[in-house]
């Protein structure tokens, strides 16, 4: 299996200015690897840390040690110290990341979110739409709201329209931040086939999952975060 | 040099000659001088008070009474007539301070003072033609701000001319302006003609005569050399149109003049003369005969004589 | 910003000092064809004396703003003639104002709003012009037949897309924006910011854009730089400067945001 991204010697912590200056420790020494092919799920209990890696991972938070490399074009970057224009490319071709958030403009038609990872690849709009048309329906997102911005959807199809986004485009390295939370059973089963497919066509995946039913049907290993705590081995 | 007008009996011996005294006339010359020198730019300079309300000729005036000798001979026309009170007053002006003899004829005079009009009769090398003009920044439509409209001049920033055309056709389907319709002068400066119609214009172009602008109250002045490039501004799909009549001068039956449409009674009868008198009388002298003519002219020629 | 990786704007060292106040201090950075720059701070931090100082409107006192042009190359913009300036910013440049009144004539209609850089570059052909402004017109999203409509019976809303559009027309690479949504209601806001975004990416815009609200910061900028007291306190990632903030004031900016 072939590497995709390697965090070396990785710690985080948070310096808070607004109360007085406490810096809060979060993890240190990580040690972490991901090949292509493979899904590993981030555990560790609640507040250890994985949201935050997982951001890290996407450069969304900086590293205050460490390196991570990702393999981006065939070269090896170091997304701590790339300039935000190599992430920005980084985050385009090469990592995708689903987040549990969905940050859109209003007014924008669903249909035009979900294509548009696409069409920034240079691929035409209609090749772009009829992918999202796709995704959205194996996601059971009902046809008349695709012209409707998902931001008057509920939290549930929100999310749906988040994985749909994020899935659209076959990104070598996909972060996914909790992609089954509040999906209803029939959903669940489609995210879980988008992500066997993005492994079978060699996608090294990451990802956050609250149930171990989803992590035991996906996953082909764990990495727990909670082992790099800050005076975890004190 | 004081040219102190010498026989009380004909003129106001406590003036200077043509009124201005000399340090003024000299001022006025060195602005001309730099007007002729660039064609189409306006210069400033310090215009005086005039026995006569901003918007009389102030301006043309003092143009002409820095241009002026004992030799020449004025013409004065308003609205191309030589008989109305502002043509007929500066008229007076220059005869009582300057003593000079004037005329009613184009072709006599040397130095012709005018508002609004360029005569018909084909101005010669040795004549010289002085408009009086009101607002001579054609910038001033759309920009307000005097450093702007002088650092848009100096950069041959010209685009907001096109923009007040643009308007006009999009407002009339057509350029409506009739008049102080920019130029481009010299392939340089945008000159407003003001007040002058459009039907004038070509006859700005590659003119003879030495053209001079005053303009009192924004104390300004420009000029057109003889024998300079004048160019109504326009678009490639609506090229400058000169206005035409469908109607001939009632009195000499010119087609070829800029007429004026004249009220005859409360009935709305109506007629159309030349605005240019002295054109109109030397037609019907030679003859011309428009289909409201008779015998008894309405006026014309006359008229000019008779309100003096 | 795939292709072209060369500059399309370097700033270096650039300040603005009003006596002994400073308007801003040593701020550098370099932007890219396409790339979008958002600079946030309180009112006074001086986003704005940048913005001027950028697009040439006010000469810095110390510092170089260096452009790519079109024929000439790399030209600092301060050492350029008064008259190849005025003519870059009227063509390559463009300035939308926070208030559509400062970039509009009010006085003319909207097809001479729009074709006026047209016609200032030489354009003398009225079907064309007025064509042309018809098509910026759809661009952004006013209806044909409001074309020969003066701007002041315009709605707020569509007054700024007028502004846009008529600084669009020359198809500049460069844009600088000044609280384009700033006058606006929320609704007419996310119009236009979904108007500017599809403009930005369809035209390959490099824009440059002043605002004090960190969400039009996050949805429109690639790159975001903080400003306070006239000097650039953090400056990278949009999302990684909004959303871990390294310098205490950005957090506290950050963490004033009310969230919905």
């Amino acid at each position: 299996m072939s590497e995709m991204l390697h965090a070396q010697n990785v710690a985080k912590s948070f310096t808070l200015h607004t109360q007085g200056s406490v810096t809060i420790p979060v993890f240190e020494g990580v040690e972490f690897m991901l090949s292509a092919g493979e899904c590993i799920a981030l555990t560790g209990e609640s507040g250890s840390g994985k949201s935050t890696f997982m951001r890290m991972l996407y450069a969304n938070y900086t590293c205050s040690q460490g390196s991570i490399k990702v393999l981006h074009d065939g070269d090896w970057l170091d997304i701590t110290t790339a300039s935000p224009h190599s992430i920005l490319e980084i985050r385009k071709r090469t990592l995708g990341y689903v987040s549990q958030f969905l940050r859109v403009i209003p007014r924008v038609p669903t249909l035009d979110i979900v294509a548009e990872p696409l069409v920034a690849l240079g691929t035409d709009r209609k090749t772009a739409t009829d992918k999202a048309r796709d995704l959205l329906t194996r996601l059971r997102i009902p046809e008349r709201l695709w012209q409707l911005s998902p931001l008057t959807f509920s939290g549930g199809e929100q999310q749906r329209v988040n994985i749909a986004r994020g899935f659209i485009a076959d990104y070598p390295i996909m972060l996914l931040d909790e992609p089954t939370a509040s999906l209803d059973v029939q959903n669940r089963a489609t995210v879980l086939a988008l992500i066997e497919e993005a492994k079978s066509r060699g996608a090294a995946i990451a990802g956050i999952f609250h149930d171990h039913e989803t992590r035991d049907a996906v996953c082909t290993g764990s990495f727990d975060v909670t082992s790099f705590k800050v005076g975890a081995n004190d | 040099m004081e040219q102190t007008v010498k026989n009380p009996a004909n003129g106001a011996p406590d003036y200077n000659f043509a009124y201005l005294d000399e340090q003024t006339k000299r001022m006025i010359r060195r602005a001309l001088l730099k007007a002729v020198a660039i064609p189409g730019y306006q210069v400033p300079f310090a215009g005086r008070e005039m026995p006569m309300p901003y918007g009389w000729g102030t301006g043309g005036v003092q143009v002409t009474a820095a241009v002026i000798g004992p030799n020449d001979t004025l013409k004065v026309i308003d609205q191309g007539a030589d008989d109305t009170t502002n043509a007929v007053s500066i008229r007076q002006f220059f005869a009582k301070t300057a003593q000079v003899a004037t005329t009613e004829k184009t072709a006599e005079a040397s130095i012709i003072q005018t508002r609004h009009r360029i005569p018909e009769k084909e101005l010669r090398e040795d004549q010289v033609l002085v408009y009086q003009v009101p607002i001579p920044e054609p910038l001033r439509f759309l920009e307000p701000r005097e450093t702007e409209t002088r650092k848009m001049h100096a950069l041959e920033e010209y685009g907001l001319m096109h923009v007040k055309l643009y308007e006009d056709i999009s407002r009339h389907g057509h350029i409506a302006t009739t008049y102080a319709y920019p130029v481009m002068v010299d392939d340089r400066y945008v000159m407003d003609p003001s007040p002058t119609p459009k039907f004038d214009n070509p006859k700005m172009n590659n003119m003879a005569a030495l053209q001079l602008f005053g303009a009192g109250r924004e104390k300004r002045i420009y000029a057109l050399p003889p024998y300079t490039k004048v160019k109504s501004l326009d678009f490639e799909d609506h090229p400058f149109e000169v206005q035409t009549w469908e109607d001939e001068c009632g009195m000499c039956g010119a087609r070829d003049s800029y007429l004026d449409e004249v009220i005859l009674d409360d009935q709305g009868n109506r007629m159309f003369v030349c605005s240019d008198t002295d054109y109109c009388a030397e037609r019907q002298e030679a003859g011309h005969r428009g289909p409201q003519h008779h015998d008894q002219p309405l006026g014309t020629a006359d008229r000019g004589k008779a309100a003096e | 910003m795939t292709q072209m990786n060369e500059p399309l704007l370097r700033v270096e060292d650039l300040t603005m000092m009003y006596g002994d106040r400073v308007g801003c201090k040593d701020v550098s950075f370099e932007l890219r064809p396409g790339e979008v720059l958002g600079i946030v701070g309180e009112s006074g931090s001086g986003k704005s004396t940048l913005l001027r100082s950028i697009s040439a409107q006010q000469e810095p006192t110390n510092g170089t703003v260096e452009y790519q042009t079109r024929i000439d190359g790399v030209r600092d913009v301060y050492q350029m003639s008064e008259a190849q300036r005025r003519l870059l910013m009227r063509t390559d440049w463009a300035f939308v104002h926070q208030n559509p009144r400062d970039g509009l004539r009010m006085n003319v209609s909207a097809g001479a709003n729009i074709g006026e850089r047209l016609m200032a570059i030489g354009d003398r052909h009225y079907g064309n012009i007025r064509n042309n402004a018809d098509s910026w017109l759809g661009k952004v999203e006013i209806a044909s037949e409001r074309l020969d409509d003066l701007p002041s019976t315009f709605s707020g809303g569509m007054q700024q897309r007028l502004q846009i559009a008529r600084n669009l027309v020359t198809s500049p690479r460069l844009v600088f924006m000044d609280e384009p949504t700033g006058g606006l209601d929320v609704s007419v806001q996310a119009r236009l910011l979904d108007l500017l975004r599809g403009l930005v990416h369809d035209l390959n815009l490099a824009v440059i854009i002043v605002t004090h609200d960190l969400a039009v910061a996050r949805l429109l900028s690639h790159r975001l730089m903080v400003m306070q007291q006239g000097k650039v306190i953090e400056h990278g990632l949009t999302d990684q400067v909004l959303d871990d903030p390294q310098h205490p004031y950005t957090q506290l900016l950050v963490s004033s945001i009310l969230q919905n």
